[in-house]
């Protein structure tokens, strides 16, 4: 089996779309949406939800108010001001990490389990969907996404599907960490804004530190022609391949607002582009089928 | 700003990525008078792209890291049990500690009964400060292939001052870098684009703001016949629609040339003045 994943750094440069219309073009794979935070592949390829279960992501701590004697050694080790004057804990500033426990002399702090999501296995029109809410302001966001990559993967080899497409979440840290590792490919996408291209550098030296093959797509190419071509330049410096770039094209919000992958809604400039550099991605990542890239 | 009572912290969020966090923060800031400007999307910070200040100082930050003196202890492993994130280990005859995964918060060393451990500085990222105009810039970067921003976070934030207007630009999403990011502002500004990926997005975002009890206002980017569902959203939340920026390609192909918007085109300046008005509590506005 084989696993895409789809990153950018910067957000909203175009993942989701690219993924949804790789899963509608390729007909059958199985889906991952490890952009847990703010998961929307959904939205696109609306899964029917056969199972839902609880995420139980770390621990949070809890004052028995019976045997806390009120002495403060608990409020002095906290390093992340979870717990209150009247020694009771901020749910949302708790790290979970036991120091209070480890120094209350009464025994008065517990560690209990903390249900920090939800993650959804689904069918959609494509094949198997795996999916996950981080509920808001929870950590852990890392070990829900590889929850959400390991039950895919369970899910591929079940049925024998030989492709996995991973959307990733926006950033560096420890999400995008965890949806990177041992992938088979990234593909980063950008757009030609010096947002765009600084985040760009920072997903690849990710990619290089985590040892993950790397391949780079422009998406709205044409708001800027000169940062396009940068773009190329630094990848052939850096020996990475790049694909077909995508044109800025009315129908990719037009798609989402009608919650259809982008190559389903036409036949446009931007959804021939994604056809075109679907193949580049397929002969990159040694499928039967594709062209290589550029 | 005259129309200022009491200085406000003003953090720009949004759960979805790329819906003009960035544009509205440093827009807000040049429109702003004297303010500061706090770059806390540590994993991508963009702010000094368009803001370009010239940086005067850079500071290392660090988290405590245990390291274990092998002569003193005697291996009992409460260490590695009072760890919660699997950041030490006892293997034969030593103790092996993984700095990626640490927190940082000193629980194994308060676990030690030999006083074996000690904790020293592990550098995650960096701080800088410099200044553009009237507005002082501050800009956290996490280390590549470092898991937690958190800490670079709070190191940015230590250099709020109180006595000034300042705004705050947050990472996307809704977990802990959003939080830490956000936490402590009088207001937060939601940026969001008319499309059901933005408006699925800021629901979320709503929903982190309600558990910290941060008041929000929305700003929809792009905005333009899509409109209405955020409308409707906003008003069933009782969220104040702060503002808009049109959808225009201009702004998009400025943006694209490392322009700043309300440098390209005079209106949107305007639209952002309008926004940072009744974000400040002028008619329309909150509270």
């Amino acid at each position: 089996m084989k696993e895409l994943v789809v990153i950018s750094g910067k957000g909203g440069t175009g993942k989701t779309t690219l993924v949804g219309s790789f899963a509608a073009l390729t007909g059958r794979s199985v889906l991952a949406d490890c952009d847990v935070d703010a998961p929307d592949l959904h939205l696109l390829l609306h899964p029917t939800v056969q199972a839902q279960e609880e995420f139980a992501g770390g621990a949070e701590a809890v004052i028995d108010r019976e045997r806390c004697t009120g002495c403060g050694r608990c409020r002095a080790a906290c390093r992340f001001e979870a717990i209150t004057p009247g020694f009771t804990v901020e749910r949302i500033n708790c790290e979970g990490c036991g120091a209070c426990r480890v120094v209350c002399p009464a025994d008065a702090v517990e560690l209990r389990e903390r249900v920090a999501g939800d993650w959804f296995r689904g069918e959609t029109a494509y094949g198997p969907m795996v999916y996950a809410r981080l509920r808001p302001t929870e950590e852990n966001s890392g070990k829900l996404v590889a929850l959400v990559r390991k039950e895919a993967r369970a899910w591929a080899e079940r049925e024998q599907i030989d492709l996995l497409l991973t959307d990733g979440p926006p950033g560096i840290g420890c999400p995008v960490i965890a949806s990177l590792g041992h992938a088979d490919l990234a593909l980063v996408v950008t757009e030609p804004t010096p947002a765009g291209v600084h985040d760009l550098e920072r997903a690849l030296q990710l990619c290089r530190h985590f040892g993950v093959p790397a391949l780079v797509c422009v998406n709205k190419f044409d708001l800027n022609p000169a940062l396009d071509e940068q773009v190329r330049q630094y990848c052939a410096r850096q020996q990475i391949a790049v694909t077909t770039s995508i044109p800025f094209d009315d129908a990719v919000p037009q798609a989402i607002g009608q919650g259809v992958p982008l190559t389903e809604l036409d036949g446009g400039p931007a959804s021939r582009a994604v056809a075109a550099l679907w193949q580049e991605v397929q002969a990159a990542l040694g499928r039967a089928g594709g062209e290589p890239g550029t | 700003m005259s129309v200022l009572s009491s200085p406000r912290r003003i953090a720009v969020a949004s759960g979805k990525g790329g819906t003009g966090k960035t544009t509205v923060a440093v827009g807000l800031a040049l429109v702003g008078g004297r303010c500061q400007l706090l770059d806390c999307d540590v994993e991508e910070p963009n702010a000094h792209l368009f803001l370009q200040p010239a940086i005067a100082e850079t500071e290392a930050v660090t988290t405590p890291v245990p390291t274990v003196d092998q002569e003193r202890c005697n291996r009992c492993g409460r260490c590695a049990a009072a760890c919660q994130f699997h950041a030490l280990a006892v293997m034969g005859r030593q103790v092996l500690v993984f700095p990626e995964l640490c927190h940082g918060c000193g629980a194994c060393a308060l676990a030690c009964p030999e006083a074996a451990i000690r904790e020293a500085p592990r550098q995650v990222g960096v701080v800088e400060r410099g200044r553009a105009g009237q507005v002082a810039f501050v800009q956290g970067r996490l280390n590549v292939g470092e898991p937690m921003a958190t800490p670079v976070i709070r190191a940015v934030k230590a250099h709020l001052d109180p006595r000034q207007l300042a705004f705050i630009d947050t990472a996307p999403g809704t977990a802990c870098p959003v939080v830490e990011a956000v936490k402590g502002s009088d207001l937060c500004l939601l940026v969001t684009e008319p499309t059901p990926f933005g408006l699925a997005d800021l629901r979320l975002a709503v929903e982190v703001m309600e558990m910290l009890a941060v008041p929000c206002g929305v700003v929809i980017n792009r905005a333009g016949p899509g409109d209405r569902a955020t409308e409707e959203f906003c008003r069933s939340k009782g969220v104040p629609l702060l503002g808009r920026i049109p959808f225009d390609r201009r702004i998009a192909e400025a943006y694209a040339r490392g322009i700043h918007p309300t440098r390209a085109l005079p209106e949107v300046g305007r639209r952002l003045a309008e926004i940072l008005y009744r974000a400040l509590g002028g008619p329309g506005g909150v509270r």
